[in-house]
């Protein structure tokens, strides 16, 4: 077992714990920033599409996994960043500026919508954002003029300083583009939960009472939280319509947001290790299962019938299993596994046993 | 007249999304949890009534069968959280809306693999008769969902609150430990209420097969459904038939009388708006708890 031994205060709010730490994951940089020329096409694709569902899925994390605020309708908030980046882009503002910017404009539509929603927690919270969810579907139909309605729009490449960035014409640049953007949301999220910011979003997710009393602002901290969240989504909802190329009101529907949020909860909430871990589920279940179906087909002589609805229904299997047996999912189950090494022979099962309490509730009747 | 006739099948649909809220606040009231996954046991409730009726399955007669699709959704309930939900006993409540949406996900695969994805219909014994009323034309399935839904609304708030049961599921959801105190079995009272919400999401899939046909994505419905319980205010069983019945009758007058494109809106904008204004809803059970 390793350990660090601090000899300054710096140490322990340093990004990374030791040398050693920083290393293997520039190391996994400089793998994955590779890809091009270790990886087909096809799985090139593949990997850009998962870093892009993990760069939602950081958006998501940061209001469901550290704010403790359950969100059934990100999805509204990927459409929103994918129709303002196309949108801009079409009215001649350079990629460069339309797509942070389509980031800040979903942020400002995120606040506009917490303001209300920040009365409103558990359950509600929930609910609200999953009519949210549906209503986007409508509202950009009804903003055809803007959105181009069911026809959806259409988007090609973008140009950065002359280079052509296109999903298919140069599926280098693009997936180069994609990690650029992920690596630099994840430094950010990994600065913003090392500054005070970051823990008062961690105080109000396990305790809003004792959060108060320490001086945190909840209903500012859960805005800020909101807009962050927002904000991250909203780019990857931009990256989301220049790999899909093509999009309309349907695209980003209510199930999308579902599938956002129980990707996270497969990864470990709470953990940015979380949101990659359950991107790369989401992003290779139905390859898995395309192969494993083969493979059954094969072995058994059967058909290969396609079993409609079958991505879903395992993965609603698999979702009930990680809540059932470890709700602290991929990332969890990968901490227990790491100390059961570290701390040979000493590990106790009860080691990482959750807290659980009685309810109570406001209702009074 | 035809005011009078969309208001008439208005109350009939708000009915059906009454009787799933129905489920919803059942199970918050005693347990505090949500069932995402209550529209998809009431389209599973259809279509096991279905598979013991119709004459292609089962082909049993509609009075045997419907005491043993109930009986049936009951057990399934019951097992939900006997097996499900009760391993999560004392975790936050994200946790179980999280699982319940993936329950959801399940039950529309299963009854998929089973049933087909073709739209079916009930064969009902109530199927083509027709009640003349002044000069109003009703199917006597429409009226057998409103006195059925408003029957059980109010036997259910009577059993809320008047036994001695009721009592103690109410107590157990507002005070888990203290319920505890005063000997009620938390862990049994819960099981029975989710048996009870099988039932009720049972009753309603037969009335909504009997009406039209489902398939296995007409639990999506129950999102509607949530709009109902929501602004009836999660935890009034009345409330619950009243925020049903809303939705249910702004329907088809907003697709009426508001322009296409708009008129699918309502439901929704309505459920924001009383989220917005009110968030407890209409029928609000919570004051301000000194501390």
């Amino acid at each position: 077992m390793r350990i660090v031994f601090k000899t300054n205060y710096m140490q322990d709010i340093r990004p990374w714990k030791d040398r050693y730490q920083l290393c293997l994951y520039l190391a996994l940089i400089a793998l994955v920033a590779a890809a091009p020329w270790w990886l087909d096409a096809f799985y090139l694709g593949e990997l850009t599409n998962v870093l892009i569902w993990a760069i939602a899925g950081l958006g998501l994390m940061i209001l469901t996994g550290h704010t403790g605020q359950a969100s059934l309708g990100h999805a509204a908030f990927l459409a929103f960043g994918c129709y303002a980046n196309v949108i801009l882009i079409e009215n001649g503002v350079p990629f460069l500026v339309a797509f942070p910017l389509s980031g800040v404009l979903t942020g400002i539509a995120g606040v506009t919508v917490a303001i209300p929603a920040l009365r409103l927690h558990g359950i509600y919270l929930a609910i609200f954002t999953l009519a949210l969810s549906i209503l986007m579907d409508d509202i950009i139909v009804l903003a055809e003029p803007l959105t181009g309605g069911v026809a959806g729009k259409y988007m090609g490449g973008v140009e950065i300083f002359g280079h052509l960035v296109d999903r298919w014409a140069t599926p280098e640049q693009f997936f180069w583009l994609v990690l650029g953007a992920a690596i630099l949301v994840t430094l950010g999220y990994i600065n913003l939960l090392r500054a005070p910011l970051g823990r008062s979003f961690i105080a109000v997710r396990d305790s809003e009472v004792s959060a108060q009393a320490m001086g945190v602002d909840i209903a500012r901290t859960k805005m800020i939280s909101f807009a962050l969240s927002c904000a991250v989504t909203g780019w990857a909802g931009a990256l989301m319509g220049l790999y899909a190329g093509a999009f309309n009101n349907e695209t980003f529907s209510v199930v999308i947001s579902i599938q956002l949020l129980m990707m996270i909860v497969i990864g470990g909430l709470g953990s940015i290790h979380g949101a990659f871990l359950g991107a790369i589920v989401i992003g290779f279940l139905p390859q898995f299962l395309s192969i494993a179906k083969e493979y059954v087909g094969a072995a058994f002589g059967g058909s290969t019938v396609a079993i409609p609805g079958l991505e879903f229904g395992i993965f609603g299997m698999i979702l009930i299993a990680f809540i059932l047996f470890e709700p602290m999912g991929l990332y969890g189950r990968w901490l227990k596994i790491r100390t059961w090494f570290e701390l040979f022979p000493f590990y106790r099962k009860d080691m990482f046993k959750r807290q659980k309490s009685y309810l109570r509730t406001e209702r009074l009747r | 007249m035809d005011n009078a006739q969309l208001l008439i099948s208005g109350l009939a649909n708000g009915c059906v999304y009454g009787l799933i809220a129905l489920g919803f606040v059942l199970i918050y009231k005693a347990t505090e949890a949500v069932n995402f996954a209550q529209g998809d046991f009431m389209m599973l409730g259809a279509f096991v009534t279905i598979g013991l009726t119709n004459t292609e399955y089962m082909g049993l007669p509609f009075w045997i069968a419907l005491p043993v699709s109930l009986g049936i959704m009951g057990a399934l309930g019951y097992l939900v959280d006997r097996l499900i939900i009760r391993r999560l006993f004392g975790e936050s409540q994200t946790a179980v809306v999280i699982l319940t949406i993936a329950l959801g996900f399940v039950i529309r695969f299963a009854a998929g693999l089973i049933w087909g994805h073709e739209p079916q219909t009930l064969q009902s014994p109530l199927a083509g008769k027709e009640v003349r009323l002044g000069g109003l034309v009703l199917g006597m399935e429409d009226v057998a969902v409103i006195v059925v839904t408003v029957l059980l609304t109010w036997g259910l708030y009577v059993f809320f609150s008047r036994t001695k049961l009721g009592l103690a599921m109410q107590g157990a959801s507002q005070n888990q430990l203290a319920a505890y105190y005063m000997g009620i079995p938390v862990k049994r009272v819960q099981g029975f209420i989710w048996a009870l919400a099988g039932v009720v999401a049972g009753i309603a899939g037969i009335l909504f097969a009997a009406k039209g046909s489902v398939d296995p994505t007409t639990g999506l419905m129950g999102i509607k459904a949530f709009a109902a319980a929501v602004i009836g205010g999660f935890g009034s069983l009345p409330g619950a038939l009243a925020g049903g019945l809303i939705v249910g009758v702004i329907e088809p007058f907003a697709s009426r009388y508001i322009a296409a494109g708009y008129s699918q809106i309502a439901p929704y904008a309505l459920l924001l708006a009383v989220l917005i204004f009110r968030p407890h809803g209409l029928f609000s059970q919570v004051r301000v708890k000194k501390v």
